[in-house]
């Protein structure tokens, strides 16, 4: 029941775009639908990472805390976006605290379920990864420019 | 004896190398470092019109002078409005004057952003930082004739929340239900409830229709880059794309080459580019 209603969200999230219906079929095996409230706290730094998140509404904070600057926003990821990939790389736990801004519809994608299908059908696993990579790349290019503090002072 | 500052400017409309003294009406605080100034002339003449995203050569007597972009209303006909922020001596300076103070204005000069090109195309304004003043007037003037637009986006990028320009007008912008306002930061703390992230993120995040769009820049050149390849990945050509070159002005009427940028004077033909006009130049490192 609850896979033949995920399945089409699942195929209309930019993150899946393309993929065809089979393969679709394949990774609502490992969905389930999540809400977070506004505020509230989805993954700290430290927790096993059991899982990636595609978001189809509302706005998350990655966040890290300092002791001198207390909690900091780094990112916000939005509606068509996702967050979490250390489900992908030992020793599977969140590197950032992860919170919901506001109220936040998602997908969660079990990472363990992920992992033994794409051990059992390579392709699927590889297209899913050169995914990732584009938007580890993406995140990467974001935050170089962020490095470059690029509204400073010249001086 | 002391001369009025006034007195100390010749008046003279037609010469573009002589101030017009205007006297300060009112300095509003934006930022930590970031003023507003209000401006009608000393002498009683009425207020330069000017075109959204032309700039004054502005002269703070006894220390120098600055191109600034005009920050208002095009159709405010009572005051003349800039935005600047306090970087060095001129500016500094500039910061200082109070209501009250008389400042010398050349002007208006250079090329405008592309609003009569632009209608019934959907508009998308990517700015950063102080790159938020030159691009206002364009904001009011395309919320002012709103029905010849199609739809209307701003994502305005700034260092953090103390960095934010315009605060309450964007606000404002963010409660009218046609108009897309988003702003990010490059970091906040956690009770922030806006984005967090480079500008460039906002864009594919953002609905245009990429054959019927005009996109317009304005911060610093490195973040300009960005945004023009994020845009392209979208499907926007070279000349839906428009950016504003910053270069150090002298003269400001394409006399002396101070603001050359390749075959260009940035005074005289810019500072308003269409993309594809610069292409060959951006980012390029001898230039
Ligand atoms: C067409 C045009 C429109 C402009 N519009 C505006 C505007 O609307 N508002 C505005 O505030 N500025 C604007 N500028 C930039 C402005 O002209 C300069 O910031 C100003 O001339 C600097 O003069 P200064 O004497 O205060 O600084 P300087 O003494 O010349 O410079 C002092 C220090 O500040 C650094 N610096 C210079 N300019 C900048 C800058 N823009 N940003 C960061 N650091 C800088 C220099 O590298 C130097 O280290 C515009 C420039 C152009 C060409
Ligand atoms: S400032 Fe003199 S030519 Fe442009």
């Amino acid at each position: 029941m609850t896979i033949q209603t995920l399945e089409p969200i699942l195929a209309e999230h930019p993150f899946f775009k393309g993929l065809s219906q089979e393969d679709i079929a394949l990774l609502t095996g490992c969905a389930s639908n999540v809400v977070f409230k506004a505020g509230e706290v989805i993954r700290r730094e430290g927790d096993a990472a059991n899982e990636f998140y595609v978001i189809r509404q509302g706005k998350v904070a990655l966040e890290i805390y300092t002791p001198e600057r207390g909690q900091l926003m780094l990112q916000t990821v939005g509606a068509g976006e996702i967050f979490g990939w250390s489900w992908l790389i030992p020793p599977y736990q969140w590197r950032f605290d992860a919170r919901a801004v506001e109220l936040t519809r998602a997908l969660a994608l079990d990472g363990q379920c992920l992992r033994n299908k794409f051990e059992a059908n390579p392709r699927l696993g590889y297209e899913l990864l050169k995914r990732v990579a584009h938007v580890f790349a993406e995140r990467l290019l974001a935050t170089r420019l962020q490095l470059l503090d690029v509204y400073g002072n010249r001086s | 004896m002391v001369i009025a500052p006034e007195k100390q400017f010749i008046n003279s409309p037609t010469d573009p190398m002589l101030p017009q003294p205007y006297r300060i009406e009112r300095v509003r605080r934006e930022t930590h470092d970031v003023f507003t100034l209000e401006l009608r002339p000393a002498n009683g003449t009425p207020v330069m019109q000017f075109a959204p995203g032309q700039f004054n050569m502005l002269y703070v007597f006894g220390t120098g002078e600055s191109a600034i972009s005009i920050s208002g209303d095009p159709n405010d006909t009572n005051r003349l409005i800039h935005t600047v922020r306090a970087v060095g001596t001129v500016t500094n300076a500039m910061q200082k004057l109070k209501r009250g103070d008389c400042i010398g204005v050349r002007g208006p000069f250079g090329t405008p952003w592309p609003i009569v090109e632009a209608e019934g195309s959907d508009v998308v304004i990517v700015t950063g930082g102080i790159g938020l003043a030159p691009l206002r007037p364009v904001i009011y003037h395309v919320l002012a004739n709103r029905e010849k637009y199609g739809r209307f986006a701003l994502l305005f990028g700034a260092r953090s929340p103390r960095d934010l320009l315009f605060a309450r007008e964007l606000e404002q912008w963010r409660g009218h239900f046609d108009f897309n306002v988003e702003v990010t930061l490059d970091t906040a703390s956690s009770d922030w409830r806006g984005n967090v992230g480079v500008v460039t993120t906002l864009i594919p995040r953002t609905q245009f229709d990429a054959r019927h769009t005009v996109a317009m820049i304005c911060g610093p050149e490195v973040m300009m880059r960005f945004t023009v390849q994020e845009l392209m990945k979208r499907g926007l050509t070279t000349d839906q794309i428009f950016v504003t070159m910053e270069r150090n002005m002298k003269c400001a009427v394409g006399f002396c080459g101070h603001c050359q940028y390749g075959p260009h004077f940035v005074c005289k033909d810019g500072p308003v580019f269409p993309f594809d006009r610069i292409a060959g130049l951006f980012g390029k490192r001898e230039i």
